[in-house]
């Protein structure tokens, strides 16, 4: 068969899905065909390559332009301009920069992109091919350690690399591996962490979509590097998709001998099984995820044991995210060194976010953890959509608020830190003057509130504190007082909760003070007075009425 | 291995294991607590206990935080005291405020600890909605709006009793602790054991209050009331004014009893002396079945004293209801006797007698209403009351306790032995029946020291021992060189474990004494609290002490059983008995 000339990449992932991305790409192939170019033009299914909100979504490679809101319907009109008459459909074009692979090349699965890491396959290659992937160098670096490498000095490269973990806390991820590798034990586990509870995040979803066997090479050489011998991705029930194709990639992994029993001969045996998430945010804390796998009610644990010590059925485990887990295969095959040398040195490498709000361009970015919010902002997210630039959510619900102030903050760890702000687990939120601190925090408290497992005696009263003092804040009857009080509770939460849901609000509550005080002062009604103790009053007019 | 640590600038060193809050009582430092209830749970939850270790980015719950060599705790730092005055603030915003009018003012852990905290404001909103209290089952009353979700209760329920009707339901702020499938304890299997609400911190679960309907009793000229006291009360009672735990009041309480107005003092201990009787007799009629007629007969024969036990049985082992011994409990055996037998004796009417237990179990209120109880034609015991239930009628009358004088229980039904005393305590019932059993089988005396059992003794969960009988008298001679091999069990979660075993066909026992508290009926639900582990050894101490302090320790040596055989009963396992102091089981759905 003669070499195509063009690729069309249909976004197939768990948003469009539902939009009709499968009926978009069957007409596609069928309209293609119908005009003979069949052998010219190749229509693939691929995961997300980063736009979101823009319907169902396609490439044209090496043309690098990215059509939006297709429908079956517009179709034959698509293919007609673009692809017979070499004209590209303006009115469909999605604006502005989609790290598309080099349109100079024009094999778009025969070159290494370096701009991303995690992300370099998604939107270039069919996760569903196995041989694609390891086209792509795929399972090389498995390889190579398998052959080359001791687990020891797997461990090592790891922490030479200051890989840090991309699950919210940003643990050395080589310091974790080295505390479970030394365990003694018949079996070790491995956990992927894909359930990815944080609301307006869905990094991981994507990666898995795009990119299974990377997450599953990950794993591999986290279980080699660690002596485990079984695997787990642990998946949101909700995440359909991904654990369909995780499951494939498995599947095709097994078939191919690089899964199960004496992988390449090596001698290693590993395999891994998918476990379907229950569904609670709180699960997606390592020891109650955990609880879950072990079916039971998906509450965390008390620590010490360490899961690196008596994790799931009592036996060493390490769980990581699967951003992290993603960034394995790329610094064993380049090497420690090269991976540090990406972004900023205390957080090497690049960060994964999916971008919302006001802004033009919503979607999945994959940047060096050198860039700024402004850059992110500017550069990736193409501008506020509407109004100005006013505050903006860094990782998720239990992320800090930061405002124009903090625009040229590098976003990683130490910059971050510095500043008295951390970088949480992947998403970030633009907002324009439009949002009023107090209803934002509030609906934050909302979903604290509503994810406290209700084990914890901190977590279950003091979400409910904060839900009702951030509705008096809203409704601008505060008691005086009442922000010095929502401080001392999220410190007071953040020391003696069971466990890091607890301490969360901490972060948006403590910033939100930070930056819009005054604003949050006109929530407060001067002449309210609190009754003492208050909840005499509330609870005998409850009686009463 | 010793593990050194220094708590508040001290030095301690303590085997490895130990937790910071251990660690710190050795220490002579007392951490407060909440959730946490020495080997029962340690869910490390309420977020009480909190200390500050040097290091550790958050306070660390001492209940659960093992020590760790060169570890520095300070339990009362700034940190450290805020931390747990924000917990228990947290507590008590979501608490009704209604501690005035609550069972457990005075006795309430959540207000000693906003005391001992120095708490003087609450500043969060109260946000719970109310929730109608279950006052579904005879034993105990739940009102879980003042649930602080401690989960003790849970704990005991699943892990002590292993029966499960208590767990928490929904999440967050919506938790509340459930019963079975449903909100209302009488929609889970309950054997009505207590023990939830003897371990509740709060006024969440409490007995069903009796008090009102005796007062009304002994108020009324026309009601002859006559009281029984169970084996159990006179170790414990005197908790309630302040005295050690295992201090033994039984003349103080006669004389409380008498001067609240109860006509008659006596004593379940009568009644005890009585079950000896027949169910040593119940028992060697069986093992004469098995081994000389080899007939079908159920071995071993379970006790069956202990009404939360005989509940469970029902519930969960429907297939060895045979095993369980006909007799009633002796609180029913005195009710049913109170009703014909001292009636008749002293020409009451029994339609005006009127009979109050006081029990340290609220499983005996369930039982006195059952329908079956009711052999005298009338309801055979009136009203229950728990120790605790005593203890506040006492102090409402204005009673110095502890200026009564001692006093003794009436006659005839006051008269009871040392053997009747160790009905209170798990392994008791057993060595009680062991004295007699023996002694009726080879004419000689139990060889033990003391006549104790120690096997039997204590507080390990499952116990056995076994006996040969040698040189037999001639009416038993088919017991001769037979080897009787008995265990007792207390605590449903080992009552489980012996049934799961003669289920199985396993053990090979012939006699299996079970009480449905762990200690037996002096760590009834009923009793004062707390109920640990060191008060129910203490409690136990103060029953064998009153046991060998006795002179007749031997049921059969009773002259007030030998005379109410004679004047009313006939023989053991007569008619008569069988009308009245024996009964039947049914199976029950379990759940
Ligand atoms: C409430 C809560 C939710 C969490 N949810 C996630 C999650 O969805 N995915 C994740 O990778 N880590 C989550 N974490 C962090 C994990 O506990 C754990 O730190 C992480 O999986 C470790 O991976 P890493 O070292 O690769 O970052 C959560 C933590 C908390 C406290
Ligand atoms: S902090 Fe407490 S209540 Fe909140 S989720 Fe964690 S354990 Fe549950
Ligand atoms: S009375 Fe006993 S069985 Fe019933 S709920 Fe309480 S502990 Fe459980
Ligand atoms: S009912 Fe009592 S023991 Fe049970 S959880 Fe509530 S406060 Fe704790």
């Amino acid at each position: 068969m003669a070499k195509p000339r063009a690729y069309v990449m249909v976004s197939v992932d768990a948003d469009t899905v539902v939009i009709g991305a499968r009926e978009v790409k069957t007409r596609l192939a069928a309209e293609i065909g119908g005009c003979g170019l069949g052998g010219e033009v190749r229509v693939l299914e691929t995961g997300s390559f980063g736009p979101s909100d823009a319907g169902v979504v396609a490439a044209v490679l090496p043309d690098g332009v990215v059509y939006g809101n297709l429908t079956p319907e517009r179709i034959p009109q698509l293919v007609e301009e673009h692809f017979v008459k070499g004209r590209p459909v303006k009115d469909w074009l999605l604006p502005g920069e989609h790290f598309l692979p080099d349109p100079e090349n024009s094999d778009p699965r025969g070159q290494q992109y370096f701009g991303r890491i995690v992300l370099d396959n998604c939107g270039r290659i069919d996760p569903e091919s196995i041989e694609e992937y390891i086209a792509n160098d795929g399972y090389f670096a498995l390889g190579k350690a398998l052959a080359e490498m001791t687990p020891e000095a797997l461990v090592e490269e790891v922490k030479a690399s200051g890989l840090r973990g991309r699950g919210g806390a940003g643990f050395p991820t080589g310091l974790k591996w080295s505390f479970c590798a030394s365990e003694q034990a018949d079996i070790k586990y491995v956990i992927c962490n894909a359930d990815e509870g944080e609301p307006g995040t869905f990094k991981d979803r994507l990666i898995m979509e795009g990119d299974p066997h990377k997450v599953i090479e990950g794993m591999a050489l986290c279980g080699y590097a660690l002596g485990a011998s079984q695997g787990y991705v642990y998946i949101r029930g909700e995440y359909k998709l991904s654990i369909e194709r995780i499951r494939h990639a498995i599947e095709a992994a097994r078939e191919n001998g690089l899964l199960g029993k004496d992988i390449m001969g090596s001698g290693f045996d590993f395999d891994i099984a998918v476990k379907i998430g229950a569904g609670a945010y709180v699960c997606g804390e390592e020891t109650a995820l955990i609880e879950s796998m072990e079916g039971k009610r998906g509450l965390p644990r008390v620590k010490p044991p360490f899961p690196a010590k008596a994790g799931f059925r009592g036996k060493p485990t390490n769980v990581n995210n699967v951003e992290t887990l993603a960034n394995i295969p790329f610094i064993i095959r380049n090497g420690a060194a090269q991976f540090h040398r990406i972004g900023d040195p205390g957080t090497p490498g690049t960060k994964v976010y999916t971008v919302l709000g006001h802004i033009n361009r919503a979607g999945l970015i994959e940047v060096p953890t050198s860039v700024t919010l402004r850059d992110v902002l500017e550069d990736y997210a193409g501008g506020m959509r509407a109004g100005t630039f006013k505050m903006a959510q860094l990782g998720g619900t239990a992320g800090d608020l930061l405002d124009a102030s903090m625009l040229d903050v590098p976003l990683n760890y130490d910059s971050l830190a510095k500043n008295g702000h951390s970088l949480g687990s992947g998403a970030i939120l633009f907002m324009n003057e439009t949002v009023k601190v107090c209803d934002f925090l509030h609906a934050c408290m909302k979903f604290f509130a509503h994810e406290s497992c209700g084990n914890c005696n901190p977590c279950r009263n003091g979400m409910e504190a904060l839900l009702e003092l951030t509705e008096r804040l809203k409704q601008g009857a505060g008691y005086p007082g009442d922000i010095a009080l929502m401080e001392e509770l999220v410190m007071g939460m953040q020391s003696i909760a069971f466990c890091p849901l607890g301490q969360s609000p901490a972060a948006p509550v403590l910033s939100a003070v930070r930056y819009f005080r005054d604003e949050m002062l006109t929530g407060i009604d001067a002449d309210a007075v609190r009754p003492r103790p208050e909840h005499t009053m509330r609870h005998l007019m409850k009686l009463a009425s | 291995m010793a593990i050194k640590l220094k708590i508040d600038r001290q030095d301690v060193s303590v085997p490895e294991g130990t937790t910071v809050l251990d660690a710190a009582a050795e220490a002579g430092v007392h951490i407060p607590t909440l959730c946490h209830v020495p080997k029962v749970t340690s869910p490390g939850s309420c977020r009480v206990c909190l200390v500050e270790v040097e290091g550790a980015r958050t306070l660390q719950p001492a209940c659960v935080t093992p020590v760790m060599e060169g570890m520095v705790v300070r339990t009362h730092s700034k940190r450290a005291r805020q931390g747990r005055q924000m917990s228990v603030e947290l507590l008590l915003a979501n608490h009704p405020w209604d501690c005035n009018a609550c069972v457990r003012n005075g006795q309430c852990e959540l207000q000693t600890l906003a005391q001992t905290l120095g708490i003087t404001d609450v500043r969060f909103p109260y946000s719970r909605e109310e929730i109608p209290v279950d006052t579904s089952t005879p034993a105990v009353v739940r009102d879980m709006n003042k649930c602080i979700l401690c989960r003790r209760c849970v704990a005991v329920c699943q892990d002590v009793q292993d029966v499960g009707s208590l767990a928490p339901r929904a999440r967050g702020f919506d938790t509340v602790i459930g019963a079975g499938a449903g909100e209302n304890l009488c929609d889970a299997v309950c054997v009505q054991c207590g023990q939830c609400a003897a371990i509740c911190p709060v006024g969440a679960i409490y007995e069903q209050d009796a008090i009102e309907d005796v007062w009304r009793a002994l108020d009324d000229p026309e009601k002859h009331v006559v009281v029984q006291t169970a084996p159990a009360i006179r170790a414990a009672l005197g908790e309630c004014f302040g005295l050690e735990p295992g201090t033994s009041v039984t003349g103080k309480m006669v004389a409380a009893l008498r001067r609240l107005g109860f006509a008659k003092v006596f004593d379940t201990n009568f009644t005890a002396d009585l079950t000896i009787i027949e169910e040593g007799h119940e028992l060697l009629t069986r093992l004469k079945t098995a081994l000389v007629d080899k007939g079908e007969v159920s071995l071993p024969m379970f006790t069956s004293c202990s009404p939360g036990w005989i509940n469970f049985m029902e519930h969960f082992y429907p297939g060895l209801l045979p095993n369980l011994s006909s007799c009633k409990s002796p609180q029913q055996m005195f009710g049913a006797l109170a009703k014909t037998y001292y009636a008749e004796k002293e020409g009451i009417d029994p339609k005006d007698i009127v009979v109050v237990s006081v029990m340290p179990c609220t499983a005996k209120k369930f039982e006195a209403d059952r329908d079956e109880m009711m052999d005298s034609g009338f309801k055979d015991v009136d009203y229950v009351l728990t120790t605790r239930e005593l203890g506040r009628m006492i102090q409402e009358a204005g009673i110095d306790f502890m200026k009564l004088p001692d006093e003794e229980q009436d006659s005839p039904m006051g008269m009871s032995t040392g053997a009747a005393d160790i009905f209170a305590n798990t392994g008791g019932v057993m060595e009680a029946a062991l004295r007699t059993v023996y002694e009726v089988v080879t004419g000689r005396e139990l060889p033990m020291e003391k006549l104790h059992v120690t096997p039997i003794q204590g507080l390990s969960g499952l116990k056995e021992v076994a006996l040969t009988f040698e040189k037999c008298q001639p009416d038993w001679s088919f017991l001769e060189g037979v080897t009787a091999k008995v265990a007792v069990a207390h605590g449903l979660s080992n009552a489980r474990k012996v049934c799961d075993m003669v289920a199985d066909g396993e053990g090979g026992y012939h006699f299996v004494e079970v009480m449905c508290c762990p200690g037996g009926c002096i760590g009834g639900g009923g009793q004062p609290r707390m109920t640990t582990d060191e008060v129910r050894q203490a409690r136990i101490k103060a029953i064998y002490t009153e046991d060998e302090g006795r002179p007749m320790r031997k049921s059969h040596d009773n002259p007030a059983i030998d005379q109410i055989y004679k004047e009313f009963l006939g023989e053991p396992l007569g008619h008569k008995s069988h009308e009245l102091l024996h009964t039947h089981y049914q199976a029950k759905a379990p759940a």
